[in-house]
């Protein structure tokens, strides 16, 4: 019995220490005063503030373009390489897929300065450090998630169905795009989600890599608090803290179990 | 056709992006500028820079604060991966989600969230200010940990859960039924079974908490130089390319040593490929 309750306020404090941060940042924007201590009474000025803040909105229309040109660019690339890598040797298969591993393992600050390395080099050629430059930093970052939630896929398919259609007549790409691809479309649309939320989030590798007045929302985040705090953030924080909530639940109620989420 | 070249596109990217960029880091890492044309020149001096006994330091104050940052993670999490194991489904289900949620929130609005309740006018300070105290909480190494904790403990919880999940009860009875107490059962059966997912919390904590510079930044208010902070300020400040290479392939190295290391204790991981939060 003691043991359950000791287990029960375990849980609340481990809950508490996550959630505390998180909620006072939604109170306090709707703050009436700049303080992010003393309650001074309900008021939206700080949401109006936000979205009259040309900076704020012009990183988040970079921050959206860049994620969603990341997430689908990167699922098209990272779909048909698991695709290949299923059908490799096994050999070859390991080399890609440490090759895979790679951008995972190394440090986002390694591979944000790496990049940034390369487009100086390529600097010479005309390319300049800017959307472009941050739009294929972070479909770099991107493809390793979506190959490592599309292979378990097609592992799971079943071969023979494949083969079946290739008998029946059906040329390979035919039989990819109805035998194959509703196979493993779970998988893909996971994927492409995890990637979308990794390119919102990100904030290293995209600090590196961007340039010429392009930021994202993380980086005019930290230019901010940088410059000290401010309510605006607080209420940027509670409209992305949804947009996340409502995400997850997405991706909830599409995966069936626990172990496709963790 | 489709079979062997639809990793073509890929295999030229990873190419392009990842193993000419890391060519690029140790070709600059091995490299000086010379003052008068502006060429890369090859030398060592980079490296030999590191040497200076405020570098290795800075590198030492590093893995020193990762490895405190880790161990308490591991004394934190590692218990409530055990509670939410043996949860029923359905609430195990819902707070497993909300444990992910934080997250999913962007890593610098959770890093700001300290900065306001550490702060001098602060929530913590006004609360301590009832009983008449004002502390300096923010921009001390204590704040650095706290942020470093915070921002990892999700992912030293859930690959331990994910393990514990799996482990067959059975196993469990069995020690049971032959005499064994719970403590011998958590030290000879469940433990040894969690391994490689302490293994892959070990990793996924000390690696990102040994190379941030954000969390050192804002928490630390400047005062706390970490490895990642000397890369940054090589690239973004002091412009010394060659330098901010040579401690990034140290890092680098660092890290892959470190891995090799620890996934000595896991004897079976050929098939997880290392990484295991997806």
């Amino acid at each position: 019995m003691v043991n359950k309750y000791i287990k029960r306020i375990y849980t609340i404090a481990i809950f508490l220490f996550l959630y505390a941060p998180i909620i006072l940042l939604i109170i306090f924007s709707f703050n009436k005063s700049k303080s992010l201590s003393s309650w001074d009474g309900f008021s939206l000025k700080w949401y109006i503030e936000l979205f009259n803040d040309k900076h704020i909105m012009k990183s988040l229309y970079y921050t959206l373009l860049c994620a969603v040109l990341s997430s689908i660019i990167a699922t098209i690339i990272g779909t048909f390489a698991a695709f290949g890598i299923f059908n490799m040797k096994k050999i070859q298969r390991k080399i890609i897929l440490n090759l895979n591993n790679l951008p995972l393992l190394n440090p986002d600050i390694v591979t944000g300065i790496s990049l940034m390395l390369l487009f100086a080099f390529l600097s010479r050629y005309k390319l300049r450090l800017g959307f472009l430059t941050m739009l294929i930093a972070h479909i770099t970052f991107n493809i390793p998630y979506v190959i490592l939630s599309v292979l378990p896929k097609l592992k799971q398919m079943n071969k023979d169905i494949y083969l079946a259609a290739m008998d029946l007549g059906a040329t390979p790409f035919y039989a990819f795009k109805k035998i194959v691809f509703p196979e493993i479309l779970p998988g893909i649309i996971t994927g492409m989600l995890i990637a979308f939320t990794m390119s919102v989030d990100d904030f290293v590798i995209s600090y590196f890599t961007t340039g010429n007045g392009v930021s994202n929302l993380s980086i005019t985040i930290y230019s901010m608090t940088r410059r000290g705090i401010k309510p605006t953030i607080n209420a940027l924080s509670t409209i992305l803290f949804t947009v996340v909530l409502s995400l997850l639940l997405v991706v909830n109620k599409r995966s069936k179990s626990i172990k496709d989420l963790t | 056709m489709l079979k062997k070249y639809s990793a073509t596109p890929y295999v030229i990217w990873s190419i392009l992006f990842i193993v000419i960029p890391l060519i690029l880091i140790v070709t600059y890492s091995l490299s000086t500028k010379n003052p008068i044309n502006g060429q890369l020149v090859f030398s060592f001096s980079n490296y030999r820079k590191f040497l200076e006994l405020k570098f290795i330091n800075v590198l030492l104050k590093s893995v020193t604060l990762a490895f405190k940052a880790t161990i308490i993670c591991i004394i934190l999490g590692y218990p409530m991966a055990m509670i939410l194991s043996k949860m029923e489904a359905k609430l195990q289900k819902k707070l497993i989600v909300l444990f992910i949620l934080p997250m999913w929130m962007n890593f610098l609005m959770r890093t700001y969230a300290w900065m306001v309740i550490l702060g001098k006018n602060g929530f913590i300070n006004k609360l301590l200010s009832m009983v008449g105290l004002n502390l300096n909480l923010l921009y001390t190494r204590g704040a650095v940990l706290l942020g470093m904790v915070y921002n990892f403990l999700p992912f030293m919880v859930l690959p331990i859960f994910t393990v514990l999940l799996k482990i067959d009860n059975n196993y469990i009875e069995a020690a049971e039924d032959l005499g064994a107490d719970k403590l011998t059962v958590f030290r000879k059966i469940i433990f040894p079974l969690s391994m490689p997912g302490l293994i892959s919390g070990i990793t996924m904590v000390f690696m990102p908490a040994v190379s941030t510079f954000v969390i050192s930044n804002l928490l630390g208010g400047g005062k706390e130089v970490l490895i990642g902070n000397l890369i940054e300020q090589q690239f973004l400040v002091l412009n010394n390319w060659n330098f901010g290479s040579a401690l990034s392939v140290i890092l680098m190295i660092f890290i892959l040593v470190f891995m090799a290391f620890i996934n000595k204790f896991d004897k079976d991981n050929d098939d997880k490929g290392g990484v295991g939060l997806w």
